[in-house]
């Protein structure tokens, strides 16, 4: 069988292995909603100040809650494969619509989150490994430990502190000044403008890991075989390290950036309740305090589904990147 | 005992964070008698500058003391880390014990479980685990002890499937002793070292999670913790630095301590992994 046949027969069999997961995921989910004080009419009823008892059984029983519990079960199953994660009683809005509304901003942070940690995480990590040993490196060290050890939201609010209130230079919360009415290219540099401390904020932790990885990836790479073989061919030491050794030790850290994602997905819940960034997270945010637990369960439906998504690309992307990977 | 302490003295990063910590747990230990007050009661002079009005960091939008917050908060932090991760561990060491000692279809179910676990994004699990269970520091750890147990199971399962041939525990059948005294008395002892790195670096990372819930308003409403003094403090940023400020380096500095305490025991209970790098 040659590779791309048996790289599709990988993909498939990756595939299958994802969906009794993402079923297990859907059922805990399930029981989370059930696990909770009160359902959803309990909510509406409280929140409208006085309901009679037979008013509540005719909502119930139009919501189907007063089902037995493993046909509501079957019911949330077929809902959720239809992509139908019920209703938001709070935003009046389908969950998956409210949702989807909410999902490019969570993405353009994510994104840009990324692309700055991965960036600067493996120069930074190259930067280390040249110079393995000496002050240069004991300060990435330090600066990797520190950020480690630093809570996101703390440093999202000192930045505030420091580039918002002391300096007026970036706004404090938002992703754009509606106000403005900015279109085309204006629009995008505003929104960049508001991009720039909720990435900053993200992407740190991230950065301290990738840093972390490439250093370590590096090393790795200048014990392996060909390097005393290029060694020995008379190579350039700048040339063993930028071309041979880096290339080999980026495929690691790419790989790392995918397996994240969930991680990512946490702290952008944090990040955008710290910046007001009108995203997925700062949803989850605002249905904490409405105990809207329809939007929250199907916010981490999706991410738990982006993370096994993403992990799949990544395996798929990660076995064209290095033919020496066994696909069998 | 003694070369343990030569080889993680070694190490002086290790041995500053052991100093932080040991402090940390003694303002902890201490905060009931410099600060004997409710940290919750509120003053007549609220939004004080550090230094001003006898509060050493400041007080809030109330009056309350910031510093008797963050000490009465380093109890609640460090407790929380503490028990999350003894319960994580010995979730953690059940699982991966049983799928790495019996193999075949147990090991299949169970790391299956675990990697449905490993897969949800942990942090909004918390969260979601938190809200549905009502704030409370019983369901902060629930929550925490929930998301971090994979990691455990993991690792216990790898040392269990490279112990579980070697020749003492075949002498061990040959003995007669039954399967969980061979994985309890035997094997178990034999990977306690990578438990306990991994169970140290846990700590930090469960305060890190505690602080973060109670920063979105799911700490327990009763208890002063770091995250909430921050989470209260947010709204005055304009007008008192202060009261985010203290208790966010009371965090790093926490956290940052019990990293290097965990690293430092990483080298000195695994003496030849140092040699290799």
């Amino acid at each position: 069988m040659n590779r791309s046949s048996k790289i599709i027969r990988y993909v498939s069999r990756r595939l299958i292995q994802g969906i009794p997961i993402i079923l297990a995921i859907v059922v805990l989910n399930f029981f989370l909603l059930n696990l909770a004080e009160g359902d959803a009419v309990d909510v509406l009823a409280g929140e409208a100040g006085s309901a009679t008892p037979e008013y509540m059984e005719e909502m119930r029983k139009k919501f189907g809650l007063d089902k037995p519990l493993p046909v509501q079960l079957a019911v949330y199953l077929k809902n959720v494969l239809q992509l139908d994660l019920g209703y938001s009683f709070r935003h009046d809005m389908q969950v998956t619509e409210l949702i989807i509304d909410r999902f490019w901003p969570t993405l353009i942070l994510m994104v840009s989150t990324i692309l700055l940690a991965v960036g600067f995480g493996v120069l930074l990590g190259l930067f280390a490994a040249i110079n393995l040993n000496t002050w240069k490196d004991s300060m990435v060290s330090v600066f990797a430990l520190i950020t480690y050890a630093t809570p996101l939201f703390w440093v999202g609010l000192m930045m505030i502190i420091l580039f918002s209130i002391k300096n007026d230079w970036f706004p404090t919360s938002g992703m754009e000044n509606s106000a403005m009415f900015y279109e085309g290219f204006e629009r995008v540099k505003d929104i960049a403008h508001h991009l720039v401390l909720p990435t900053i904020t993200l992407s740190l932790f991230y950065l301290a890991l990738y840093t972390r990885m490439m250093r370590a990836s590096m090393l790795e790479q200048y014990g392996q075989d060909y390097v005393i073989t290029a060694r020995a061919k008379g190579v350039s030491e700048r040339r063993i390290t930028f071309v041979h050794v880096l290339r080999n030790a980026l495929l690691p850290v790419v790989t790392m950036a995918g397996v994240q994602v969930g991680a990512l997905i946490g702290g952008s819940v944090i990040v955008e309740s710290v910046f007001a960034w009108p995203g997925l997270g700062m949803l989850a945010f605002e249905s904490l305090f409405a105990r809207d637990l329809n939007l929250l369960l199907g916010i981490f439906l999706l991410s738990s589904g982006l993370v096994v998504a993403v992990n799949l690309v990544v395996d798929v992307v990660y076995c064209f990147l290095d033919p020496r990977i066994e696909v069998n | 005992m003694a070369d343990f302490w030569k080889r993680f003295s070694r190490n002086r990063q290790a041995v500053l964070g052991l100093v932080i910590l040991c402090v940390v747990i003694f303002v902890a230990a201490i905060a009931n008698f410099i600060f004997p007050t409710d940290p919750f009661l509120y003053s007549k002079f609220p939004l004080s500058a550090p230094g001003e009005n006898g509060f050493l960091l400041g007080s809030d939008s109330i009056g309350r003391d910031v510093a008797s917050g963050i000490a009465h908060g380093a109890k609640t932090s460090l407790l929380i880390g503490l028990i999350a991760t003894l319960a994580a561990v010995f979730i953690g060491v059940i699982f991966g014990a049983f799928a790495g000692y019996y193999g075949g279809i147990v090991d299949d179910i169970l790391m299956r479980i675990t990697e449905v676990f490993q897969t949800i994004p942990s942090f909004v699990f918390a969260i979601l685990l938190v809200a549905i269970m009502k704030p409370s520091i019983e369901s902060v750890v629930i929550a925490i002890t929930v998301v971090s147990w994979p990691a455990v199971a993991r690792l216990v399962r790898g040392e269990f499937l490279g112990l579980k041939n070697r020749e003492f525990v075949q002498a061990c059948h040959t003995l007669g002793m039954s399967d969980l005294r061979i994985m309890l008395a035997e094997i178990l002892p034999n990977c306690l070292s990578p438990i306990i790195v991994i169970g140290s670096l846990m700590v930090a990372t469960a305060i890190l999670i505690e602080s973060g819930l109670a920063f979105l308003g799911l700490g327990d409403p009763n208890v002063m913790s770091w995250g909430f003094i921050i989470s209260d403090g947010r709204s005055m940023l304009r007008v008192a630095w202060w009261i985010c400020t203290f208790p966010g380096i009371a965090i790093l500095i926490t956290v940052l301590a019990i990293n290097l305490v965990g690293e430092g025991l990483n080298d000195a209970l695994n003496p030849r992994l140092r040699e290799r790098n």
